[in-house]
């Protein structure tokens, strides 16, 4: 009896331990960060007033949500209005030609979140694309990957902003829009930035996954005499997925900072063009707007983080190694 | 059946060093009958498994060479199946795919499916292992892998099958039902087979011959034993005859004698050994710690 107490207790104390250390000490860490917040922002006055704690913040996050909501509301009285009328021209002489016009409203912080969110998939994806058959060539052969590696080096470390004005020229010497065509070249200048910057640790980490194929498999391969394409599909690919991820997560976070920054820098629409334009206007209001816009971001680049890791789970061949 | 299948020729072999070429072997001679069970055996770093790994056709001998059935040998192929001393499958695919892999790349046009799943099953019920075909390599144990690494090169029908110190990695117990099932294939299909080793046990009780080598550098036979106890030998009985201890004292007194390392030679030896030479030899040491064995790999990458 007195045996199986110690046990209870002791499998209790454990269990307490681990409730602490994976839900107790992170709420903690946040909360003091913001009593922290709450308590030095006042004492920061700035010519837009003082510095916004946690609760200004979060009312100015309400206010956004409200000014969603009625642009929405305002979107759908435009087309009610736009039916009615073109209804009623109908009615008068069935042969008119009637006109149908986008809504041509404001775009709200949430419309800016959705721009910022698909530009940064578009650019990650097709970086990807592109990145991973150079990075598994490269890791297959030292000679492309001799020719390769000095480009690589030498654009890794280039900002992509710098890419930005040369992308914006070329985008629009080359894209020709009209009404209805499928990018808006905004778009196309930041996606292809973020292109640019989520090439290169997605073509190192894969070609060093490739390049470290176990002897023994390559062996194995030798002796079934596999074909090129089947060993890269059977025995390369699968032994590369780990780092091909470790690529791919480090490109989506670098993607995520720098399409905001680039946003910010060329008026394209979406979240850092949002942060840009309240900082412009200084109202009042703008320090709390652009606090919102930096706590989203952080929030939308940590669920971006969390996809890859889900889907690195999913491909992952080995369970057992814990993926973080 | 007394032709001779495999022979090799004056096989030299030289690796590149940062101090130069090391001459690894030296005029290697060998003739092997098909369906002899042959055993190579000597001390680590002699450079057994690279002469499996020339027969293999993974190392190109720098001299001499090797002939299959008339026709020389250059690249590796499925006709000379290997079992690698640490199992070498896939982890990502389970038994049965692993088996499946090599099957579908040998057998492509020429079995059809349901034939293929059939040969599939047939080989790894050679190896006792038809209870654990969709397991993962990573939910078996290391014995049971390296039956499903036989039954993937049994599964390629190979001319010659080449075992590099398959059972090196595991247990006693475990290396004895290996030996068995091994014994057992080898009374049934008639396999010309090879086998590295450096257990002389092993060696004895399997062969029909034992090919000792003298310790590199340069290293070459030194001598080639035959082991005249008739098959079915089973472990125990055939552990007291006399022949079999004959035998027994015939190998060890070449290792130990002859071509025994003096103990101040021992650890110098050693030391020049595994830094400069043995990474390109065969990295294989009594010990089976996994990461030595990957830090061997890294090095032999670097040489």
């Amino acid at each position: 009896m007195s045996s199986q107490a110690i046990e209870l207790r002791t499998f209790s104390k454990s269990d307490l331990k681990g409730f602490f250390v994976s839900f107790a000490t992170p709420i903690l860490g946040v909360l003091i960060f913001l009593m922290l917040w709450s308590f030095l922002a006042p004492k920061v006055v700035t010519s837009l007033g003082a510095v916004p704690g946690p609760k200004q913040v979060y009312s100015q996050f309400e206010a956004l949500l409200v000014e969603h909501k009625d642009e929405r509301q305002k979107q759908v009285a435009f087309y009610e209005r736009q039916e009615t009328r073109n209804a009623k021209k109908l009615a008068k002489d069935p042969e008119a030609t009637i006109k149908v016009r986008q809504y041509a409203g404001n775009p709200t912080f949430f419309d800016q979140i959705i721009t910022s969110v698909v530009t940064v998939m578009a650019g990650f994806l097709l970086a990807s694309l592109i990145a991973i058959p150079i990075g598994i060539v490269a890791g297959l052969s030292k000679t492309v990957y001799a020719a390769l590696n000095p480009l690589v080096q030498i654009f890794k470390p280039v900002s992509p902003l710098a890419w930005l004005p040369i992308v914006t020229m070329i985008v629009s010497a080359t894209y020709v829009t009209s009404d209805d065509a499928w990018f808006d070249k905004s778009f196309l200048n930041s996606a292809i930035t973020v292109l640019l910057c989520c090439l290169w640790p997605t073509i190192i980490s894969t070609a060093v996954g490739v390049t470290n194929v176990s002897k023994d498999l390559q062996n194995v391969s030798h002796v079934l005499r596999l074909s090129w394409w089947t060993h890269v599909r059977k025995i390369v690919l699968p032994s590369a997925i780990p780092m091909i991820f470790t690529g791919l997560r480090l490109s989506l976070g670098i993607a995520w900072m720098v399409l905001i920054a680039a946003e910010m820098l060329s008026q394209n629409p979406g979240l850092g063009k949002f942060v840009w334009d309240e900082f412009q206007n200084g109202s009042s209001n703008s320090l709390g707007r652009i606090m919102v816009a930096v706590v989203v971001i952080g929030l939308i680049g940590f669920l971006l983080d969390r996809i890859m890791l889900y889907l690195q789970k999913k491909v992952s061949w080995d369970k057992s190694v814990a993926l973080r | 059946m007394e032709k001779v299948h495999l022979e090799l020729t004056g096989v030299n072999m030289d690796f590149p060093t940062p101090s130069g070429s090391f001459r690894a072997l030296e005029n290697v001679n060998l003739k092997i009958k098909k369906g002899e069970f042959v055993s190579i055996i000597g001390h680590s770093g002699c450079g057994k498994s690279t002469v499996l790994n020339i027969i293999a056709g993974l190392y190109q001998a720098t001299a001499g060479g090797v002939v299959l059935n008339g026709k020389e040998v250059t690249v590796p192929g499925p006709e000379r199946a290997m079992v690698f001393q640490n199992h070498s499958l896939l982890p990502w695919l389970t038994a049965y795919e692993n088996v499946e892999l090599a099957v579908k790349t040998i057998f492509k046009g020429t079995k059809s499916k349901a034939e293929m799943r059939e040969w599939i099953e047939h080989n790894m019920q050679l190896v006792h292992m038809e209870h654990a075909l969709h397991k993962r390599p990573d939910e078996i144990s290391g014995g049971m892998k390296q039956r499903v690494g036989i039954a993937r090169a049994l599964a390629m029908e190979p001319e010659v099958l080449l075992l590099d110190e398959p059972f090196g990695a595991l247990d006693a117990l475990t290396r004895a039902h290996l030996q068995d099932s091994v014994m057992e294939i080898q009374a049934d299909l008639g396999n010309t087979m090879m086998m590295v080793t450096h257990d002389v046990d092993e060696a004895v009780l399997l062969s029909d011959r034992i090919v000792m080598m003298t310790n590199g550098p340069s290293a070459t036979v030194g001598e080639i034993l035959d082991v005249n106890i008739p098959f079915p030998r089973e472990r125990i009985a055939t552990s007291e005859s006399k022949q079999y201890n004959h035998c027994r004292h015939e190998v060890l007194r070449f290792l130990y004698e002859r071509h025994g390392k003096k103990a101040e030679e021992l650890t110098e030896d050693e030391t020049i050994d595994e830094t400069a030479v043995n990474s390109s030899l065969d990295d294989s040491e009594e010990n089976p710690v996994v990461d030595f064995k990957e830090s061997q790999q890294i090095k032999k990458k670097v040489a």
